[in-house]
């Protein structure tokens, strides 16, 4: 049975209570509130006074070519950043998984990355991969490739890719090692007797058994992808070539902050937010139907 | 149907020996156990057999053909394991023909054989449940069909019985032995419980310390000890050890006589072969446990019949048993032949 603690009177559970309700409010709510409310305006050039306009901000961004692009942008980016990393994650948790010397050491070089924060990850793919003075722009240059993503779109979106994941590789490698290991060394052993080698076992014992863990990570990693590689576009392409890196946080930023349209910035996030409020909810119900066992 | 060999298999962890060198030779379709306390390696020889662990030197053979090198799904072996380790997210069915689809057997006969073991180990109308909905005795049916359908050439148990009750353990135990009877399949059993050993054994190995004390039939290893070790491990309670310096009319030539409770029996003060202080009584219907202490401070343990009445605690004893019964050990803790 669960255990409830039974408070007497009103004040202490209030009080308990305050400090997140606090923090929530004025961080989550009141900004969410305004944005709300500020995308149903469109303010004027100076910022002086702003002008009702309904749904109108909504309407136009929904058939702006340059505001559905940034959706698939974003579908692209946050599939490649989730598949990246949780890819290689799971591929160097196996590989730690069976290793018995040496382990807490690769272990701990594993989990350094996450301690960078995304923009100085960012500043540290951009001056390797710098068109003019990159270390590895140069060595691709000696093998003849002219790597240029500040006018290749596809150069550009695989940079911020590769360097949007390679932090996430740590957390999700952490998370998908605990999962390995707790799957019963017995239950593998079973599955060597009764026949399966290596790839089968993966495929018809452990995968199934990780699937909660994986679920998870997905969740997890395509929340980040949308909201938290903001710092890594920011500094190595800010949206560009043509767009080609606007995510639609970062379209947010530019339209809002650099563009000043605030009415269509907010309006924006509105929509950013009902995605992903669906985002969760569906990947919470399939999570629930796929995951128990 | 196979036979199992083992000659001068060792064991070694880094630079601990754990197994010092085992020669087993199992007959096709005997029962053997393997018994031991903790730590005595007697898991790890299993292990090795089935080719979870490497095999540091010496030879395992099934059937005359060297395993050593073999991965365990080319073994042709079956294990039920202590935790069963059933795969979770599986039915009853599919936990028992794992092993079949792999093989790519025909659906119709994994069909069969899964129904036949399912008969076999009343787990018919489990067949569609998952693991986590089983009581403790049909997982481990569960984990014994999976060992059957696949008609393996050896059946290897590490300590099968051990997660569940003492009443459930024995009916399990009596089930393994008619199923292992009713196969015919060579069985290796590895257990820390001597009854286990006692009851479903053909012939029984006593580890100790990473060496097979004794290879022997139940009763034979229990009348005939071959070291101290095997003597104080089987039967219950332990066998009793005394110098032969404080038994009147001892023997020459033993360092310490093992005398079996149930062997000894109490007589008045000052009369008998050893004098003790009884310190408590333990009456357990059917017969009744004494314990008692002698003079050097060592203690002893009597087992008489429930019906004989029970001394009083604090009173001085005698202890006799009959000539032959005490068993004789050298130095070295091994026994000493009679004469």
């Amino acid at each position: 049975m669960e255990k409830r603690v039974t408070f007497k009177g009103w004040t202490l559970p209030l009080c308990l209570l305050l400090p997140q309700v606090a923090i929530t409010a004025v961080f989550f709510f009141y900004p969410a509130g305004q944005a709300v409310y500020q995308s149903l305006f469109i303010p004027d050039p100076f910022g002086l006074k702003s002008q009702f306009v309904g749904l109108g901000n909504f309407n136009y961004l929904l058939n702006d070519p340059y505001y559905r692009a940034s959706f698939a942008t974003t579908a692209v980016f946050s599939g490649l950043v989730t598949v990246v990393s949780m890819g290689i994650a799971l591929y160097l948790a196996i590989l730690a998984d069976r290793l018995i010397k040496g382990a807490g050491t690769y272990r701990t070089l594993l989990i350094w990355p996450y301690a960078v924060a995304p923009a100085v990850a960012g500043v540290l793919w951009m001056f390797m991969f710098n068109t003019r003075v990159g270390v590895v722009t140069w060595y691709l240059g000696l093998l003849g490739y002219d790597w240029n993503h500040v006018l290749n779109e596809g150069e550009a979106m695989g940079l911020v890719v590769a360097a949007s994941s390679w932090g996430r590789v740590s957390y999700n490698f952490l998370f998908f090692l605990a999962g390995l290991q707790a799957i019963p060394k017995s239950v593998i052993e079973a599955a060597a007797i009764d026949g399966a080698r290596f790839w089968t076992r993966f495929r018809t014992i452990v995968w199934p058994l990780l699937s909660p863990t994986t679920f998870f990570l997905l969740v997890v990693n395509v929340v980040y992808a949308f909201f938290e590689t903001f710092g890594v576009i920011h500094t190595i392409t800010s949206g560009g070539p043509q767009q080609a890196t606007t995510i639609l946080v970062y379209k947010v930023f530019s339209d809002g902050f650099v563009g000043q349209d605030l009415g269509s910035s907010a309006a924006q996030s509105v929509i950013l937010l009902v995605v992903v409020g669906l985002l969760t909810v569906i990947q919470f119900k399939f999570i629930e139907r796929r995951v128990h066992y | 149907m196979a036979t199992l060999t083992l000659r001068n298999v060792k064991k070694r962890f880094g630079a601990t020996e754990v197994i010092h060198g085992v020669d087993i030779d199992v007959d096709d379709g005997e029962f053997i156990v393997i018994v031991g306390p903790s730590g005595c390696g007697k898991s790890t020889l299993l292990r090795m057999v089935a080719g979870l662990e490497t095999v540091t030197s010496g030879k395992i053979a099934i059937d005359g053909r060297r395993v050593n090198d073999l991965e365990p799904m080319d073994r042709d072996i079956a294990m039920v394991f202590q935790n069963y380790a059933l795969y979770p997210h599986m039915s009853v069915f599919d936990n028992i023909s794992y092993g079949l689809k792999i093989a790519k057997m025909p659906k119709e006969e994994i069909a069969e054989r899964v129904a036949v073991a399912a008969k076999m180990l009343q787990l018919e109308p489990y067949l569609s449940r998952r693991p986590r909905e089983l009581s403790g005795g049909q997982r481990q049916r569960v984990a014994m069909g999976r060992a059957i359908v696949r008609k393996p050439s050896v059946f290897l148990f590490d300590e099968p019985l051990s997660n569940l009750d003492a009443k459930l353990r024995v009916q399990m135990r009596l089930e393994i032995k008619a199923l292992q009877k009713d196969l015919g399949i060579t069985s290796l059993y590895v257990t820390h419980d001597q009854v286990e050993a006692m009851t479903l054994a053909d012939r029984m190995i006593v580890m100790n310390a990473g060496v097979a004390d004794q290879i022997g039939k139940p009763l034979d290893v229990y009348a005939n000890p071959a070291t101290e070790f095997v003597a104080g491990f089987i039967g219950s309670p332990a066998t009793n050890f005394v110098p032969p310096a404080a038994v009147a009319g001892a023997p020459s030539g033993a360092a310490r006589l093992g005398i079996r409770p149930e062997h000894a029996r109490l007589t008045d003060a000052g009369s008998g072969r050893m004098q003790g202080v009884v310190t408590f009584s333990e009456a357990l219907g059917a017969e009744t446990l004494i314990h008692l202490v002698l003079p050097s401070g060592a203690p002893f343990t009597v087992r008489q019949d429930g019906a004989l009445p029970r001394p009083v605690e604090g009173e001085p004893c005698g202890i006799d048993w009959p000539d032959g019964a005490d068993i004789r050990f050298d130095a070295d803790g091994r026994r000493i032949a009679l004469p």
